[in-house]
């Protein structure tokens, strides 16, 4: 776009204001503008979001790249992939680390996916 | 380890031993502890802190007794060169000047690297930030910090399409403070918009549970929009988006820094664009801190211009505020910066800083007159930036139209700002809507968690997440058995061990030197002849890095740097045996002892007398203040008249002060001092000494006196040789 700068006239609205005033519908616009993406980032997640989640559960790096596919391979980064590790060792009565080896492998796809069919979306 | 010895290298490999077992001390940032109006020296500072342990000192200090005042702000100094192990060692020499922010930059293509990186694999531009490279350049500072007597805050980015990885990194293993904005992953990495702002949430919050300090990325606009104070309103919006941003998701304010540049240089009236932006973020952001960066957007290869600049930028700091005083190396518009650049940059900061303490006890800014309304107008564009993107639909859409880093001055738009698209860009279309049961079973975890009713905190689940049990955190070491740490030092241990020394700016063992020459004839054959030189002068890979004109015809400045692909052993080299200087009181009492008498003069039709009456004069800690009787005849004195004095009084010295002419008088002179005094028979009883700016002891010597004194001479020095000699010739 291109524009010349009307800011005499754009201005005008603003003139009245004093200088509290101004800062003020400064931070409301600043905040207004974000509110709506930081409600995104409270609804949603990511790949490198639920890798932060792996690693903080005890995996190295390596392990939270491989867990994370295979959960976004499984359709399940929905639940959380540190959930769905979590949920398959609670299913196996078994350690973390087990699950998430178990999750590696078809079998432990299949049960956790059967979990989860058809829970809340 | 055990700690430094300051006549002692860093040892790099020690650093590198067992890092899997390695744990901050601390987490968080680290502000300086303030002194209000110390004194130093009898001297009182209004905006300085807590002294350190052991540093270097401002060159001209050793005029004030080698003080060396810290400034009440931060200081930061950026480093990387490719190869952390290098930047150990200049992080080490940069706090001995007094840096307290190390900031290491990412290497190039990290942003876009969807995950970690382990290891220590070499980088272009920066290095590439793994838990290894944090732990070593952690555990390094910690030594550091323990030599100089001040925390040290270790700072890297959290940024790019790992970003909650990153965070959760530099939270476990206690990085102090990271860049973080989403805004600066949109618009200059092209990180994809949905991604960024989710993946920074959790970021930001990670970074609030370690106490990091965080900076933005605003100032990037200015460096990129071709003339860089049209884009202040832009400048303002960004700083308070990520506020806002940060905010919301949790960040204290007092851990929120503003990544302010002054955004123009001369020859532009900078500081008629430069101050009113300064004092309107102050006034807009008063919540928070500012972290005063110096303009990179304008540096030349001239590394005097860039310190010129720097220094204005400082004088701003002073006129309003800093609570971090970034610094940028004079030779960043030429090269990756060189280890003692950073120390220049730092210099410059520290010297600035102290100059103008207290300054705005005497000068005010005048807030009501043109100075105001640019503050004013500035804020109003602000707000009509932020009013126009709600009514184009919100961030998202504004972005999608180009409204930011366009190089109008905002409401002029000319069409060239960085449009992206919200589904475009690298990791498009990656977020995905957490179910209602969505659950992350571990601490400080933003957004909707669904954590199980039975569980008193998330990660009760899974017995404890890193954040709680650091433990619990996986060490690798190394993932490439080609591109890490040992094979380079390896690589360099041959010579090493052996003690060679090899110049270095950048790597060990680079061999880099940088020659300055003026070559009387236009730029262009200059630049040739000057490669050409540089390969008489045995240099490789010779490139010239910064050339001046002076006048067309008459000739130019350059800079070549080259390699030198020699080295020096030590064991080899011819030094002269350093005098050792006797101290105060031992000299104070041998002359009470013995009296010692000199005449001094300054000789020649020479008319400068001021460095030998320092040597002389008590107030300057000269030849009286020890004892000695001293008989100072004057300028322009002839020898003889000197020697006549020295016989007639019966002195046991003679001092005179010579300088360098073209003719070398300074050498007849001295000359026929001895050979006058051998003529009168004096010459055994006399200690004869010459001095001058450029006099040296072999100089001396070598025209047949008993030594000779240059620049940087003390009365202690003089004194000293002359009691040792008058002791040697007693025992003779």
């Amino acid at each position: 776009m291109h524009r010349t700068d009307d800011f005499a006239t754009r201005r005008e609205p603003l003139a009245g204001l004093s200088e509290a005033e101004l800062e003020k519908r400064f931070w409301e616009l600043a905040n207004k503008i974000m509110e709506p993406l930081v409600d995104m980032a409270r609804t949603h997640t990511s790949p490198s979001t639920e890798r932060s989640v792996i690693l903080r559960m005890g995996f190295s790096s390596v392990e939270a790249q491989q867990i994370v596919k295979r959960v976004e391979d499984l359709g399940l980064l929905s639940k959380g992939a540190g959930h769905v590790v979590w949920r398959l060792a609670k299913l196996r009565n078994s350690g973390i680390r087990e699950a998430a080896e178990l999750l590696m492998t078809d079998a432990g796809g299949t049960e956790i996916r059967e979990y989860f069919r058809g829970c809340c979306q | 380890m055990k700690p430094l010895n300051y006549n002692e290298k860093l040892d790099v490999r020690l650093v590198l031993n067992n890092l899997a077992a390695y744990r901050p001390r601390r987490k968080g940032w680290t502000w300086r502890k303030i002194v209000p109006n110390q004194v130093i020296n009898g001297l009182t500072y209004k905006q300085t802190s807590e002294g350190l342990k052991q540093s270097i000192a401002l060159p001209a200090a050793k005029h004030f007794g080698g003080i060396d005042p810290q400034p009440d702000c931060v200081i930061t100094t950026e480093i990387a060169s490719g190869r952390f192990e290098d930047d150990l060692r200049r992080m080490r020499m940069a706090a001995w000047h007094g840096a307290d922010h190390i900031m290491v930059i990412r290497t190039a293509g990290q942003s876009h690297y969807d995950g970690l990186i382990e290891g220590t694999p070499e980088g272009i531009g920066g290095v590439p930030i793994t838990r290894k490279q944090i732990r070593a350049s952690r555990k390094a500072l910690d030594l550091i910090e323990d030599e100089v007597g001040r925390p040290i805050n270790l700072h890297s980015y959290v940024s790019g399409v790992a970003g909650p990885e990153i965070a959760v990194l530099f939270a476990e293993e206690g990085v102090n403070g990271a860049h973080q904005d989403p805004q600066y992953n949109v618009l200059y990495r092209n990180v994809n918009m949905h991604r960024s702002f989710v993946d920074a949430a959790v970021a930001k919050q990670l970074m609030s549970s370690a106490g990091m300090a965080q900076i933005d990325g605003a100032h990037n606009a200015n460096a990129t929009a071709r003339e860089g104070w049209k884009v202040m309103p832009e400048l303002m919006v960004q700083h308070a988006l990520n506020c806002a941003y940060s905010r919301q998701v949790g960040m204290p304010p007092e851990n929120i820094c503003l990544s302010t540049v002054p955004p123009s240089a001369s020859p532009v009236p900078a500081l008629s664009f430069d101050l009113p932006y300064a004092v309107a973020l102050r006034e807009l952001f008063k919540e928070y801190k500012m972290r005063a960066q110096m303009n990179t957007k304008y540096i030349e290869s001239d590394a005097r211009e860039a310190t010129v600049s720097h220094t204005l930028n400082l004088l701003i700091s002073r006129l309003t505020s800093v609570d971090i005083q970034s610094t940028i190396t004079p030779d960043e518009g030429r090269n990756v910066p060189w280890h003692y650049n950073n120390i220049g940059a730092v210099n410059t900061a520290q010297q600035a800083l102290l100059a103008l303490d207290g300054i705005k006890e005497m000068v005010e800014i005048k807030r009501d007159g043109i100075l105001g309304e640019r503050v004013r107008e500035l804020k109003e564009r602000a707000v009509l930036f932020m009013e126009e993107m709600l009514a184009v639909g919100g961030y998202f859409s504004a972005v999608e139209a180009g409204f930011f880093v366009d190089s109008g001055h905002y409401p002029e738009r000319n069409g060239d700002g960085i449009a992206r698209k919200s589904n475009g860009g690298v990791a498009a279309n990656s977020i995905t809507r957490r179910d209602t049961d969505y659950f992350a079973p571990v601490c400080v975890h933003f957004g909707e968690n669904n954590v199980p009713q039975e569980l008193s905190q998330p990660c009760d689940a899974v017995c404890g997440c890193t954040l709680c049990k650091p433990e619990k955190i996986v060490y690798i070491d190394e993932l490439d058995e080609w591109d890490n740490v040992n094979r380079r030092m390896s690589e360099n241990s041959e010579w090493q061990e052996q003690g060679l020394i090899k110049p270095e700016v950048e790597w060990a063992g680079d061999g880099i030197v940088n020659v300055q020459m003026f070559l009387p004839t236009d730029q262009r054959t200059a630049h040739f002849a000057a490669i050409e030189l540089a390969s008489k002068m045995n240099l490789s890979d010779s490139q010239v890095i910064h050339k001046q004109v002076m006048q067309a015809a008459e000739g130019t400045f350059l800079e070549v740097k080259g390699k030198l692909n020699t080295a020096i052993d030590p064991k080899y080299l011819r030094m002269p045996q350093e005098e050792v200087v006797l101290s105060g009181d031992e000299v104070r009492e041998a002359v009470a002892q013995q009296p010692l008498r000199i005449v001094a003069a300054t000789v020649g039709s020479d008319e400068h007398s001021v460095g030998l009456r320092e040597i002389i004069d008590i107030k300057h800690g000269g030849l009286e203040g020890y004892g000695v009787r001293c008989e100072y005849l004057g300028t322009s004195v002839p020898i003889e008249k000197v020697v006549d004095a020295a016989i007639e009084l019966d002195a046991t010295a003679i001092l005179i002060s010579t300088i360098i002419t073209h003719a070398d008088i300074h050498r007849i002179n001295m000359r026929k001092l001895h050979d006058l005094c051998l003529e009168k028979g004096v010459r055994q009883k006399l200690i004869l000494i010459g001095g001058g700016t450029q006099v040296t002891h072999e100089v001396a010597v070598e025209c047949g006196l008993d030594a000779g004194f240059g620049r940087g001479t003390k009365g202690i020095h003089v004194v000293s040789f002359m009691v040792k000699n008058r002791r040697e010739r007693g025992r003779k």
